[in-house]
């Protein structure tokens, strides 16, 4: 089933003279539990796509469809219900806020759309232990290393009944050993099937997704095929 | 595939355990390296025969000749081990890249979009780094060496993706200040070549 449908999209800014195309006639499809790469070099339109999936811009033509509404047909407050319960957000300046812990960070979406405060923490507690990050719940972002700080801004990402992920450069900050963990979380959570979308112009982030699209001034120039079995870069052992 | 060079320096450091015989020398080579460059059986008994040559090695007087017979890393075996380990590889001269000839090509071949070039190349890179990320995420999570290869190929190849941006965004800048780099100049070919200091 798809959770992300982006069916003709462009978002041009200004007008007359000083008009810019960020991106021209994007088609995507993003399937539940499927991540998805964009990868293009700056001012490719990266960016832009991923705050038009997340409702968080409105394009200038064209539909874009979270589980099968449209989001043109949603009023302001169906959209914010929307962002607080449907839509998980990773930025890569994490955006953590810095006078609430770990705990609470992760906790407040959960609070904000109405659920007990007790009830989010546990949540909240529970979604940490899942990143390795339990013993860390009661620190302050500043008390965190980067990839810690990632970790509780996924955590926030998906607790709930997210069923889809915007990551923009999720690991952009951070070492690649960390950068690998990172991907690794995002993809355990499509395997429990979220959707997800990850911008990124590093390839080896983007090598963890199922397809990878190229944007390039704004438009999708291509993708990669479907994967054949990886077994077939390995040669034949011994007796085979 | 792996190089004679570094097949010649595993058996060392293999036999630096303690005594060994041929089968064992190439299965050990082998799990150790995440069973990514498998090793042909005479390919170890000929390394064996260069080494034992050069006294960097010895037969262990287990068996005459014949896949039992052992040897053992001589002294100066060791040696030559410590001071390959510490040894840079010579990396001065940039080989004859395929890949870097394409572009070049592609750049200057008439009806040819190079950008198209360069995407059709990095499409490929990215679909062979998805596959070794499946290896690296189904099995390197428990096999620390397979992990080690799998990230130098990733490595690597991610290493060309980068060259492709940079030659894309700098072919892009040219072609709007230097249109004649990119397209075919009317008339003649340049006439000089500007030697850089790499051997042609």
């Amino acid at each position: 089933m798809s959770m992300l449908e982006l069916r003709d999209v462009s978002k041009i800014y200004g007008h007359g003279a000083a008009q810019v195309t960020a991106l021209s006639e994007i088609s995507l499809t993003v399937d539940a539990g499927a991540m998805v790469a964009v990868m293009g070099p700056s001012g490719s339109g990266k960016s832009t796509l991923l705050t038009i999936a997340g409702s968080l811009e409105d394009p200038t033509r064209g539909e874009v469809r979270i589980g099968g509404t449209s989001l043109g047909s949603m009023s302001r407050n169906d959209k914010a219900r929307l962002r607080r319960r449907t839509v998980g957000y990773v930025f890569q300046d994490f955006n953590l806020l810095a006078g609430l812990t770990a705990a609470e960070n992760v906790a407040l979406p959960l609070e904000l759309d109405g659920t007990p405060a007790r009830a989010a923490r546990a949540i909240s507690l529970e979604a940490l232990e899942k990143l390795g990050l339990a013993e860390r719940a009661a620190r302050f972002p500043d008390e965190l290393s980067g990839g810690e700080r990632q970790r509780v801004a996924i955590a926030r990402a998906v607790v709930g009944e997210r069923r889809l992920l915007l990551a923009d450069e999720p690991s952009g900050a951070l070492d690649s050993v960390t950068g690998e963990e990172v991907m690794r979380l995002l993809h355990n959570a499509c395997k429990q099937g979220v959707a997800a979308v990850v911008v990124t112009h590093d390839a080896q982030l983007a090598s963890w997704a199922d397809r990878v699209v190229f944007l390039r001034d704004g438009r999708l120039v291509d993708q990669t095929a479907p994967p054949r079995t990886p077994e077939s870069l390995l040669t034949p052992g011994p007796g085979q | 595939m792996c190089s004679s060079v570094s097949v010649r320096h595993a058996l060392l450091a293999l036999l630096s355990e303690g005594p060994k015989y041929g089968l064992q020398l190439r299965e050990e080579f082998e799990s150790r390296t995440g069973e990514v460059w498998p090793l042909n059986v005479g390919q170890v008994y000929t390394t064996l025969q260069r080494l034992e040559r050069d006294g960097l090695v010895e037969s262990d007087g287990s068996a005459d000749e014949g896949p039992q017979k052992g040897f053992r890393i001589t002294g100066a075996g060791a040696d030559e081990l410590a001071t390959w380990l510490r040894t840079p590889p010579d990396l001065s001269a940039p080989p004859r890249d395929e890949l870097v000839i394409k572009v070049l090509v592609a750049m200057r071949l008439p009806g040819t979009d190079v950008h198209e070039v360069i995407q059709a190349h990095r499409r490929y890179l990215v679909e062979l780094m998805q596959q070794w990320t499946r290896i690296k995420e189904d099995e390197a999570s428990y096999d620390v060496s397979l992990a080690l290869v799998v990230d130098a190929e990733l490595f690597r190849l991610d290493s060309v993706i980068r060259w492709l941006d940079s030659a894309d965004g700098r072919l892009k800048r040219a072609a709007a200040d230097q249109p004649d780099q990119i397209q075919p100049a009317a008339g003649a070919l340049p006439r000089f070549r500007r030697r850089v200091g790499v051997r042609r």
